[in-house]
């Protein structure tokens, strides 16, 4: 046997590595789709961070997904901003799945301004849930929203074409949306755990 | 009844300077006729160079090569004796204007501000912000105040005992006594105000007439004071020029700063916000251009103020430089403070609803928020407003009802889509000429969305896409 060393030494020079429990997320903020919250290892939405939904095209089931944590939100009275949406949100479809309209706010800005609005909602700290549509963000601009999400302690979700899939993104949670064979979700990243290998069926989003 | 008397030694300069960023330059204001210019103040810069108040202009040049004079204006004095009052209004109902002075009643305000110390302190803070040097002093008489601030800063005297040994060794020509009896009293003899209170009375009467004992009584606080108590004005009015010119909008930062300090500073006196305001930059020889700041709610934090202010002034062109500009607010409502919940778990660095939607406003335009209401009518384009004022359906829609509604339909391309719903027939609208007659359908297209088409009745094939099940 060789020379004795002190286990306490070699800790305090900092020759070997102490593995650490993996910090796992913990929340409330329920997707409302149970599927879904049960796949994610946070049993829900990531708290106070940037969820990025990719998408083939539009209106396939994006704002399915997400209209159930509006609903609670708005319900508890707490304000969401959908900021710069594509098409113009149809009150009678999102009251019907139980948004209270009185509580979004929708903002019209220009591609130019829409970050900016965002990031500002989210920084705010007043906003429950922040919606956006960046359609030239690059890494930099996610990883802001990511920042403000953080300091606002608020719900931020991105919609984005499926083709920026291959690009590294700073989003806490990553879904992709696919049509075929019928409506389902793949997470393509989370924080906090592995990604489930299969996707997760969601309901056709007509009703 | 205790009196704070705030005297402002230095208004007329204290006006001007603070209109203008702080620097070392020499400046005097003058007055009086063409043939013979006499200092009226001088700041500290040129009184450090020699310059005096009285001193003829001809020989302040002669000492001094280079200074900056401005005209001394009686009106400007007067405005900012106002403006002032309208601050002390916040503290006390009870203000009274002296001259360059104001005198407030404190002893009610004192259960609210704290001990007279801490309000001293808080009076002090407020006003140097506000760029007016000051004395202070608290006496149980107006009268009394006002001379003991003349005497001495920061003297406090609360009892009426006190009082008297605080007035006794006042020489008389502070004692700021009525017409000249100051100088015949000089004349006798008679050099403090403790010896002219142990005269006799009827001596007094006699010699000088009631009303320098009637100064004397309210002065010790066994008469009484009549005084006009001050009115706040019901719109705020404030114009601040300069001698150059600006022409970018980042330089006009600075006044706009200020102006908006003055707001925040009337509204709180006078337990008010303002909706809207106009910002009137005014050019040589035309028109001044109007930038009217229009709020959601009736607000009168100065920071907020400006922020809204800057936003809408940023994105202001300005056609020629600017030589003056003026703040207008005519509508003052009443401002009610927003509730918040005392076991709020929001951050703390937390920016309220309100003001977020402000500066979204200031940014992007009046109308850049939006709350969408639904309305009574059945036809798919006239189903939700942005207005305000609708009464609201109270039953909810059982049949299928996109999400997404697209601004005008466009004809559905593509293959043929799979029908999953409908017809939903919807025929109406024959009482503003806005007629349809249309079959909606909800369809897949073969990209796998979800899409709310319609047709004319019986033609089903020839599509029109108006919404998405998103």
């Amino acid at each position: 046997m060789g020379n004795v060393v002190a286990l306490a030494s070699m800790l305090e020079g900092r020759q070997v590595w102490r593995g650490r429990a993996a910090h796992t997320p913990t929340g409330d903020q329920t997707t409302g789709w149970s599927a879904l919250d049960a796949a994610l290892p946070g049993g829900g939405w990531p708290e106070a961070s940037l969820t990025e939904i990719l998408l083939p095209a539009d209106g396939v089931g994006e704002l399915q997904l997400v209209l159930p944590t509006l609903a609670r939100c708005t319900r508890a009275g707490r304000t969401v901003v959908v900021v710069a949406p594509p098409y113009m949100p149809y009150a009678p479809g999102w009251e019907a799945r139980g948004v209270v309209m009185s509580h979004v706010d929708i903002v019209r800005a220009d591609p130019r301004d829409a970050l900016w609005a965002a990031e500002q909602c989210l920084r705010s700290g007043s906003c429950a849930a922040v919606l956006a549509w960046p359609t030239h963000a690059d890494d930099r601009a996610l990883r802001r929203l990511q920042v403000a999400a953080d300091t606002g302690k608020a719900l931020a979700f991105v919609f984005r074409d499926r083709r920026h899939a291959a690009h590294a993104s700073p989003a806490a949670l990553r879904l992709e949306l696919e049509t075929q064979p019928s409506l389902q979700v793949r997470v393509r990243k989370c924080r906090g755990g592995n990604a489930p290998s299969r996707p997760v069926p969601l309901p056709a989003s007509w009703s | 009844m205790l009196w704070a008397c705030v005297l402002l030694p230095h208004l007329a300069l204290d006006g001007v300077l603070r209109r203008r960023p702080s620097t070392d330059a020499p400046l005097v204001l003058v007055s009086g006729s063409a043939q013979a210019r006499t200092l009226f103040a001088v700041n500290t810069p040129a009184r450090a160079a020699g310059l005096y108040r009285g001193q003829r202009l001809t020989a302040a040049q002669a000492l001094l090569s280079q200074f900056e004079t401005v005209e001394y204006d009686p009106a400007a004095i007067e405005h900012w004796h106002r403006l002032l009052a309208a601050w002390a209004y916040r503290y006390s109902s009870d203000v009274v204007l002296f001259p360059h002075a104001i005198v407030l009643e404190v002893s009610k305000s004192l259960g609210l501000f704290g001990p007279w110390p801490r309000f001293e302190a808080q009076l002090r803070e407020d006003l140097t912000a506000l760029g007016f040097r000051h004395r202070i002093a608290l006496a149980p008489g107006a009268q009394a105040a006002y001379v003991l601030a003349g005497i001495h800063d920061g003297l406090a005297v609360m009892a009426p005992d006190a009082l008297q040994r605080a007035l006794a060794p006042i020489a008389l020509r502070y004692a700021r006594l009525p017409d000249d009896a100051g100088t015949s009293l000089a004349a006798m003899g008679i050099r403090t105000l403790g010896q002219l209170l142990r005269l006799p009375r009827d001596g007094l009467q006699r010699r000088f007439g009631a009303e320098l004992l009637a100064y004397l009584d309210r002065l010790t606080g066994e008469g009484p004071e009549l005084m006009e108590a001050y009115r706040p004005p019901d719109t705020f009015d404030l114009r601040m020029e300069w001698t150059h010119e600006i022409e970018h909008v980042e330089a006009l930062m600075f006044p706009l700063r200020r102006l908006i300090g003055d707001l925040a500073a009337y509204l709180a006196g006078r337990d008010g916000g303002v909706q809207r305001f106009v910002l009137e930059l005014e050019h040589r020889g035309t028109a001044p251009t109007r930038v009217v700041v229009g709020l959601l709610a009736a607000e009168r934090e100065a920071a907020l103020l400006f922020e809204c202010a800057r936003g809408r002034l940023e994105r202001q062109q300005l056609p020629q430089p600017v030589v003056a500009m003026r703040l207008l607010a005519r509508e003052l409502p009443p401002f009610v403070p927003a509730g918040r919940d005392l076991f709020d778990t929001r951050p703390a660095h937390a920016m309220p609803l309100d003001q977020l939607r402000e500066r979204l406003r200031a940014r992007l335009g009046e109308h850049a928020i939006q709350h969408l209401r639904r309305t009574i009518d059945p036809r798919p384009e006239h189903a939700q407003t942005t207005a305000d004022n609708t009464r609201l359906p109270e039953v909810t829609e059982t049949l299928p009802r996109p999400t997404w509604l697209l601004d005008r339909p466009i004809p559905l391309h593509g293959a043929s889509p799979t029908i999953l719903a409908g017809p939903e027939r919807i025929e109406t609208g024959w009482w503003d000429g806005g007629d349809m007659r249309r079959d909606y359908y909800v369809v897949r297209t073969s990209q796998g969305q979800c899409a709310w088409v319609f047709c004319p009745p019986g033609e089903p094939g020839r599509w029109m896409l108006h919404g998405w099940f998103a």
